[in-house]
């Protein structure tokens, strides 16, 4: 039952042949004995979960369920819930019980999914291997010395350890994609304003986008369903209809045969994306993704993002700027963490933000602080927008020649926990390959391809034009109908 | 460019975090790590470029003039560090 897809889990639970609060159980028990060790889960509330399964299977007794009703889902901790303590991995929100839910989670609520425990993340989504969290880093469960990735390291873990059927996580520069690579899941970032962020704690808001982590491009599909769709508390969601993301899944392309469903796709190869910096056991792996696609009937098109290199620069000036505006607003006095003792109000919010925010959080608070200060506005903000605009442009002429973009999620596996803790500027270059779509508002998704160094997962990248969701997860479910990457489970779970 | 010891205990002011002279010291490293690393963009020619705020090209939407919200005051308060008769309590600022 743990491996199982979350269609035959939703056929199970139709049928009958288990109950909600069954297969709630099942999960919660495997929590109870692996999170202790893998510290993918801030908080489970065991008691809550049961009754959203008791309540899930109330409905299904009644006949009016939807896919995911009664299935238990994880959620990343920057999603508002209802009378869960959502941490954001902070101690500024260390004591913080929501006193509302965000659209996603409303969604997953209005669908009959059962809310399985809250994940660890890197602290307020900084980060790129969950070690920046107050609660403490995330172990992979490939091998509990690495990292899982991050900032959706704990969702990672969950789906990955098969602790969670699957989980719900954000992306700012790679927060889905490179933990989802990193612990051999299926990642997917929608288009920009796909799915909404009301509710959802913002770090770099022209950047964050919600999306699903799963086992597979079908689970991802299905579980995009229940998160996209438009929410008019959030000013940037997108006023689109409905789109049922699993309906090209199994008939991707016109007129193909059996034995080569992707004919006629053609895949653009970025040489930005294969040069230094990229390891050889990596580029080796998505070689052979690549190879694999082509035997599936697609074509491989060299093509060139030349101002990719500018993307991590670009994205420490855009990131930290809307941060530091956005994160202004903990400052104890509303809601979180408030110093025991201070002189007057000014000491108040000195103190309380000292205290309340980790290391990475008040460097990217500084750098933003700096960068939108006076006399320097149009020398990094305004410039890095400018940036920003060129990375959007490459992609614009690359899909001229190009169905999907593929790559590396990252330049290697999964690195050792704390060998890249003390070297922030080393930590931000993992996330090359992913930030560029984020800066692009472009959907993009990591599906797991083989293994490396140390028998670690690696991901393939695939980027795909605006608003191509349903056709990305089309070709990466072509691909996982060959392979078995995407089945392969860690030993010891 | 070269940050100050100065200039990052200004930053750190300005952003309202306090920061210790060891602290202070420190960071003033990493931020100039981070800066030569953004630095790369300086140099590249943006001349004429639109700068790109979002990643959609959107226009605010516009909802009628009417009340949406119910009055969760007394919601919202309770996870507030400290407030007194429907009011946020902090140290007094006007003697």
């Amino acid at each position: 039952m743990i491996n199982a897809s979350l269609k035959e889990l939703s056929a199970a639970l139709a049928t009958k042949r288990i109950s909600s609060v069954e297969l709630t159980s099942l999960f919660l028990d495997r929590i109870d004995k692996l999170n202790g060790e893998l510290n993918a889960f801030i908080t489970v509330d065991p008691d809550k979960s049961l009754t959203l399964a008791a309540d899930a299977d109330a409905r299904i007794a009644k006949g009016d369920q939807a896919p995911l009703t009664g299935i238990p889902v994880a959620h990343k901790d920057i999603f508002c819930t209802k009378g869960w303590l959502t941490t954001c991995g902070s101690r500024m929100l260390a004591n913080f019980t929501s006193p509302y839910s965000a659209h996603v989670i409303e969604r997953f609520g209005a669908a009959g999914a059962v809310i399985l425990g809250k994940t660890n993340m890197d602290e307020f989504a900084m980060g790129s291997s969950t070690e920046t969290s107050f609660y403490g880093p995330v172990r992979n469960p490939w091998d509990r010395a690495f990292v899982p990735g991050g900032s959706s390291g704990g969702s990672a873990c969950a789906v990955a350890a098969r602790l969670a059927p699957a989980a719900t996580a954000t992306d700012t520069g790679g927060s889905i994609r490179q933990p989802a690579a990193l612990t051999g899941i299926t990642g997917l970032k929608p288009t920009y304003g796909v799915v909404s962020r009301y509710g959802m704690i913002a770090f770099a808001s022209s950047l964050d986008q919600g999306g699903p982590m799963g086992r597979s491009a079908e689970d991802a599909a299905m579980l995009l369903n229940v998160m996209a769709g438009f929410d008019e508390r959030d000013s940037t969601s997108l006023e689109r209809e409905a789109e049922d993301y699993t309906r090209d899944l199994d008939r991707p392309w016109e007129g193909v045969s059996a034995g080569r469903p992707l004919s006629g796709l053609r895949i653009g190869i970025p040489k930005e994306h294969f040069g230094e910096g990229l390891s050889s056991d990596v580029a080796q792996t998505v070689d052979a993704a690549v190879a694999q696609f082509e035997k599936l009937g697609a074509k491989r098109v060299g093509i060139s993002l030349p101002n990719s290199g500018l993307s991590v620069p670009a994205y420490y000036v855009i990131a930290p700027a809307e941060a530091s505006s956005n994160l202004s607003r903990f400052d104890g006095v509303r809601y979180g963490y408030r110093a025991s003792e201070y002189r007057d109000l000014l000491d108040m919010y000195c103190k309380t933000r000292a205290q309340g925010f980790g290391a990475e959080v008040k460097r990217r608070i500084l750098i933003g602080t700096y960068v939108l200060s006076h006399g320097y506005y149009d020398a990094y903000y305004l410039k890095a927008q400018r940036i920003r605009r060129l990375i959007a442009q490459d992609f614009v002429e690359a899909f001229k020649q190009c169905d999907v973009v593929m790559g590396p999620i990252s330049p290697t596996v999964a690195f050792r926990i704390g060998a890249k803790a003390s070297d922030p500027v080393q930590m931000y270059l993992n996330d090359i390959y992913t930030i560029p779509a984020n800066l692009a508002g472009l959907p993009g998704m990591s599906i797991p391809c083989g293994f490396g160094e140390n028998n670690l997962p690696v991901g393939l990248h695939i980027v795909g034009n605006y608003f191509s969701e349903a056709r990305m997860l089309a070709v990466a479910h072509q691909y996982q109908r060959a392979t078995d990457w995407h089945r392969r489970m860690p030993a010891g779970v | 460019m070269s940050l100050s010891l100065e200039e990052v205990k200004r930053i750190a002011h300005l952003a309202r975090i306090e920061i210790s002279d060891a602290e202070a010291v420190q960071t003033q490293g990493q931020l100039n790590d981070i800066f030569c690393l953004i630095e790369g963009m300086r140099a590249v020619d943006t001349e004429g470029i639109e700068p790109m705020s979002h990643a959609q090209d959107l226009m605010l939407r516009l909802r009628e003039d009417a009340v949406t919200e119910s009055d969760q005051h007394r919601l919202f308060q309770s996870v507030a560090p400290q407030v007194e008769g429907g009011l946020y309590l902090v140290p007094k600022v006007i003697e």
